[in-house]
């Protein structure tokens, strides 16, 4: 006698469930499901059959069969789904380890500020302009109404090459240099590097300026006012004391310094700002007609005005930085603070 | 300039207090750098007067004094100075005095003798920096008074930062005339009288250029006192203004030019021979000046001489030889007003810089002499006595500075400064200042300054007058128009930002170094260029311009490396300066350096150091930025490794840059440990991009074939992967070296290069047969032109 199709459904389903990974498994489905497999030959034997008993046979054997291929999915996806939890298991990873790379690395303090300060001028049109490091006597002083002997030159500790060649010592030239090329409206500013004989504990021998001019019809020192003040607040981001105090600079009149309410103790006094609760950060005025004589432009017809800054300074009082020289000794434990 | 508030108070009486005052005058622009009180803080000190003098039994050096303090019981005090004397009147410290530095005063026994107090010298009551005994009052100083009130000390020192143009503040009258006008109230020039001719000697003038000093007034004073001393109240203003007592005649000069601004100086008369010569110095001229150095004169130095030789550098400092000294009884005044375009630049020339040569540069009164010499001379009868004679004048009105008269535009004060000012207010200030105004029209005033007012030349001088009278605070802050037009935008270009922030994200760390460098070093790193050299550098390493970038890079490496690091990768952005034969080129470069490991060690991997191809690879990073295409050129640069250098030349051979390893020799010379990789380009190149131009992507899929062939060991990489691109220009769109191998297998003298190729068409798939020919074809040109083969 042979097996019912229930007994064989129920040995089968004790194969399955003791197989022990998915190649037994798949002898347990060769076994029944194979060329040679128990429901291939339950088929063949269904030739024996009287053909009217034929259908319902078949039926109940693909009934069966097709329990069969359940339970064994059923058992298949058991397995798969222990294989898949055990590499889940086994690809665990530190997430916590750094990634992998160069890290970033970081701009100059310096070029940190004079970004800020030529988005927030070019935000009101002003264009940014270099000139040459190398200057001559003529666009350095003369042309800026500082001649020959004028007590404003001691002030200036001039690095010489010779008589008439030298290293600017402001970035006032650029704006001979551009007057000479250019015709009003201009609105410009000329950062870079200016260079003056004195080291000490506040004075490197290389430094950085801003100089900004701006020249139209109708320029008043109202404007100038109004637009350092706007840098200003824009620059340190937020609004504080400003004044402007008379000066005296030979290539503008009237000429002004603009110190600021000190940011270190807003204004209450400390020892950056020599207890007087001022920092002078700017100096500026409007355009003296002399400059406007040295470069043929009409001081009927035009007006303007011109600053300058430090940007270093700038950059000491935005970043709390105490000590100029650090600017170029260039440690990499100073530089790596901003970036 | 040091200005006394106390001193200054009396020319000038504002109700007002100190805050106030030191406000205004910065506001005004006189900026007050900082103040001081003019004496440290002290008490219980006051007159006394030693009645009674004894020797201390015990002790040669000591005298025990009786000391009235204007109380009935006197004090018995030790006193060790060498000139106490009986009847003198002296700062005495009472028991409970405290003296600067917490001095405190106690009752003690000297050597067995009661000492209840002290006897001052000015240095140790902080008035001195060193004295030589006890300070010695005046007999009329009475006993008792408070010293601090006596000497009026409760005063405050104020240092005010003088910009060059005003001049005429360098005086206690010339800060008390611009007081006077801020607060609009009247101030009072100090009395001068014309002193009693006594005698009539004179000397003679000859004034040789008087274009150099248009007047020059001098008087003789016979029978001065030698011994006569400086009184208290002018050794203290003098002391409050900076200067050191030394005698009366000097401090007489001193303090008249502190007190109007007017240099003096006064000569020994009987060491002047015959009369008094200004001219030019002659050639070969020398003279021994005052602070003893013996001075070479230049003949365009003006000279103060007598018959017979130079006395003084005029406007600039007198001569030892005519110099007053202790025993000078007879001297020659003088006060004289010299051009400022003569004395300019002429102190600093010797190295020199005075009070006078500062006034003079700048411009003195040129009405002021007369008042001054007046001054000075009744201040030198009256301390040290002596009979005046008359005052010999020369002047010569042609060179005397006249101030012109200046046309100003009402409405051009108010468009400059940006406000509405009432025209009575602009007037008042104007005269108020001191000016002369006449009203020609509306529009059109006549304006001229006074003599003192070297500054006012020109109508922009007034506007700031005006403006600064006014207060720049009470000038609007305005917001600027912007009819402006909107700014050009060149895409093709590269921001030089960009290319630096690239760098940064490539772990570059940005440097900024001197331009000017060691010329030593410079010499090793770029030997073939002779730097420009600065005449007057500030020390011998920082002597010439670098004509390379790398020196800097270089020096900050070796520093960081002795500050504990070892991984940097830096960069700057900068000029070089190279001489060229019409000139100077000033060119921006960026160049960056980089050594120790290729990355921060990371956990999993082994650390590997860096070399050529790492910083190739950023370098190769910042040129792609252009959208151009560049060369790499093995070439020799005497700084670098002669097998590890190139030159980036552009597709165009135009010189780009360098990139290589340092030389072994210069790594060993400057103390490097391991390879450096450096490089430099030229940044205008670099800034010129290109705006991406679209091409259509082919829909057709593309085939990749790896193939091997090996080549003679000098040929470069580069040259194959050209020729490939060459030979299948159409089809092949990239080429790749994905391995270059050296050693078994290879024929020595050759190595293997694999290399994959990509082939696609834009408008069909390519077939098999295709691709196989176009490899061979490939293969082939690759034999002919490099002798390479196929590797099995």
């Amino acid at each position: 006698m042979t097996a019912s199709l229930d007994e064989i459904l129920v040995s089968a389903a004790q194969k399955l469930a003791e197989a022990a990974n998915l190649k037994e498994l798949d002898n347990v489905r060769v076994q029944y499901l194979g060329k040679k497999g128990v429901f291939t030959d339950r088929m063949k034997g269904l030739g024996d059959l009287a053909p009217e008993q034929r259908p319902v046979a078949g039926q109940q054997i693909n009934d069966a069969k097709k329990r069969f291929q359940s339970l064994l999915n059923d058992r298949r996806e058991e397995f798969q789904n222990a294989e898949l939890e055990a590499r889940l298991a086994a690809e665990t990873i530190d997430v916590t380890l750094p990634g992998r790379g160069q890290n970033n690395g970081s701009l100059h303090p310096v070029t940190l500020t004079l970004a800020r300060i030529r988005y927030i001028f070019a935000s009101a049109g002003f264009e940014a302009v270099e000139g040459p490091e190398i200057e001559d006597d003529y666009h350095n002083f003369e042309a800026l109404n500082i001649p020959e002997n004028h007590p404003a030159r001691a002030m200036h500790d001039t690095f010489y090459f010779d008589p008439h060649t030298l290293l600017r010592t402001h970035t006032s030239p650029v704006q001979i240099r551009v007057m000479e090329s250019s015709t009003p409206p201009l609105r410009i500013i000329a950062p870079g590097r200016v260079y003056r004989c004195d080291s000490d504990l506040t004075h490197t021998p290389m430094f950085h300026q801003v100089e900004g001019f701006l020249v139209d019809q109708n320029v008043s020192f109202a404007d100038l006012k109004g637009v350092l003040f706007q840098f200003l607040t824009s620059f340190f981001e937020k609004e504080m004391a400003v004044r402007f105090r008379p000066s005296y600079f030979p290539f503008t009149e009237p000429s002004a310094e603009v110190d600021i309410e000190c940011v270190m103790c807003s204004g209450v006094g400390c020892r950056v700002c020599s207890h007087t609760g001022w920092l002078e950060v700017l100096g500026c005025g409007m355009i003296h007609p002399e400059v406007f004589q040295s470069v043929n432009i009409d001081d009927d017809r035009y007006s303007g005005f011109a600053f300058g800054m430090g940007v270093e300074r700038l950059a000491m009082l935005r970043y709390g930085i105490n000590d100029l020289r650090l600017f170029f000794e260039n440690d990499l434990k100073f530089l790596q603070q901003f970036g | 300039m040091l200005v006394s508030e106390s001193w200054l108070r009396e020319f000038v009486k504002p109700d007002i207090d100190r805050e106030t005052l030191l406000h205004q005058l910065t506001m005004a622009g006189l900026e007050v750098d900082g103040t001081e009180p003019a004496a440290a803080g002290f008490s219980n000190v006051v007159v006394g007067e030693v009645v009674g003098l004894s020797q201390h039994p015990d002790a040669d050096r000591l005298r025990v004094c009786e000391v009235s303090v204007g109380e009935p019981d006197l004090l018995q005090i030790v006193c060790g100075a060498p000139n106490v004397e009986s009847g003198m009147k002296v700062p005495t410290a009472c028991v409970g005095a405290v003296l600067p530095g917490n001095f405190k005063i106690k009752s003690a026994k000297l050597r067995g003798v009661q000492s209840s107090g002290m006897l001052c010298s000015q240095k140790e009551l902080g008035l001195a920096e060193s004295s030589e005994g006890l300070m010695s009052l005046p007999a009329n100083a009475v006993p008792g008074t408070n010293i601090r009130e006596y000497l009026e000390l409760d005063d405050e020192i104020i240092e005010v930062d003088l910009t060059p143009n005003r001049a005429d503040c360098l005086s206690m009258e010339g800060i008390a005339r611009e007081v006077a006008v801020i607060n609009q109230v009247e101030w009072h020039p100090a009395e001068t009288k014309a002193s009693v001719v006594e005698h009539d000697r004179q000397l003679p003038l000859y004034i040789h250029s008087p274009e150099a000093c248009p007047r020059y007034l001098g008087r003789l004073i016979t029978g001065i006192d030698p011994a006569a001393e400086t009184p208290i109240w002018m050794q203290e203003r003098l002391r409050r203004s900076g200067f050191r007592s030394l005698g009366p005649l000097v401090d007489v000069t001193n303090y008249v030019l502190m007190e109007m601004g007017q240099p003096l100086h006064a000569f020994d008369a009987d060491k002047i021979d015959h009369g008094i010569v200004v001219r030019f110095a002659k050639q070969g001229e020398k003279i021994l000046l005052l602070n003893d150095e013996e001075v070479d004169l230049a003949v365009d130095s003006l000279v103060i001489a007598d018959e017979s030789r130079a006395l003084a550098l005029a406007g600039i400092m007198g001569g030892r030889e005519s110099a007053v000294c202790d025993e000078t009884s007879n001297i020659f005044l003088e006060c004289a007003f010299f051009s400022p375009t003569v004395i300019m630049g002429k102190a600093r020339q010797y190295g020199l810089h005075t009070d006078s040569s500062h006034r003079f540069e700048r411009g003195v009164d040129p009405e002021l002499q007369m008042r001054a010499i007046e001054r000075a001379s009744g201040l030198i009868v009256s301390i040290a006595g002596g009979q005046c004679g008359p005052v010999t004048e020369s002047s010569n009105d042609t060179h005397i500075p006249n101030r012109p008269v200046i046309r100003l535009r009402p409405s051009r004060v108010e468009k400059i400064l940006g406000v509405s000012i009432d025209r009575s207010v602009m007037n008042s200030i104007l005269e108020r200042l001191g000016m002369s105004v006449s009203v020609r029209d509306e529009e059109t005033w006549e304006v001229q300054a006074p003599s003192f007012r070297f500054d006012i030349a020109i109508e922009a001088d007034l506007i700031e007058e005006i403006g600064r009278v006014i207060g720049y605070d009470n000038i609007p802050l305005n917001d600027i128009s912007m009819h402006s037009v909107l700014a050009k935008s060149p895409e093709a270009r590269v921001p030089s930002d960009l290319l630096k922030e690239s760098l940064v994200g490539r772990g570059y760390r940005e440097v900024i170094t001197y331009s000017f460098v060691d010329p030593d070093r410079l010499k090793k790193v770029d030997p073939g260029n002779e730097p420009i050299a600065l005449e007057n550098p500030i020390s011998s390493d920082l002597a010439v311009m670098r004509t390379s970038l790398w020196c800097g890079l270089l020096e900050t490496a070796e520093r960081n490396l002795n500050r504990q690091q070892s991984r940097i990768r830096i960069f700057e952005s900068g000029l070089k300066f190279l001489k060229t034969a019409d000139g100077i080129e000033q060119k921006k470069y960026l160049a960056g350096l980089v050594l120790g490991t290729v990355s921060d060690d990371q956990w999993g991997e082994k650390a590997q150091s860096v070399d050529f191809f790492d910083a190739k690879g950023d370098v190769e990073a910042l040129l792609q930025l252009t959208g151009f295409r560049f060369q790499f050129v093995a070439k020799q640069h005497p700084a670098l490794h002669p097998g590890q250098t190139a030159e980036v030349l552009g597709i165009d051979g135009g010189h780009v840059g360098w990139i290589g390893v340092l030389h072994p020799e210069l790594e060993r010379q400057l103390g490097f440990n391991s390879h450096v990789v450096l490089y430099e380009l030229d940044e205008a190149i670099l800034c010129k991009g290109s705006i991406p131009e679209f091409n259509p992507i082919s829909k057709f899929p593309h085939v990749r074939r790896d193939l091997a062939v090996t080549i003679g060991d000098g040929i470069p990489s580069a040259s194959i992967v050209e020729a490939m691109r060459q030979e299948g220009k159409g089809f092949v769109t990239d080429v790749r070296i994905f391995d270059v191998y050296r050693g078994p297998g290879v024929e020595s003298g050759r190595k293997s290069v694999a290399i994959s190729l990509v082939f696609q068409d834009s408008f069909r798939t390519l077939q098999d047969s295709e691709i196989d020919s176009l490899v061979s074809r490939i293969l082939k040109k690759l034999e002919t032109k490099f002798d390479a083969k196929l590797r099995d």
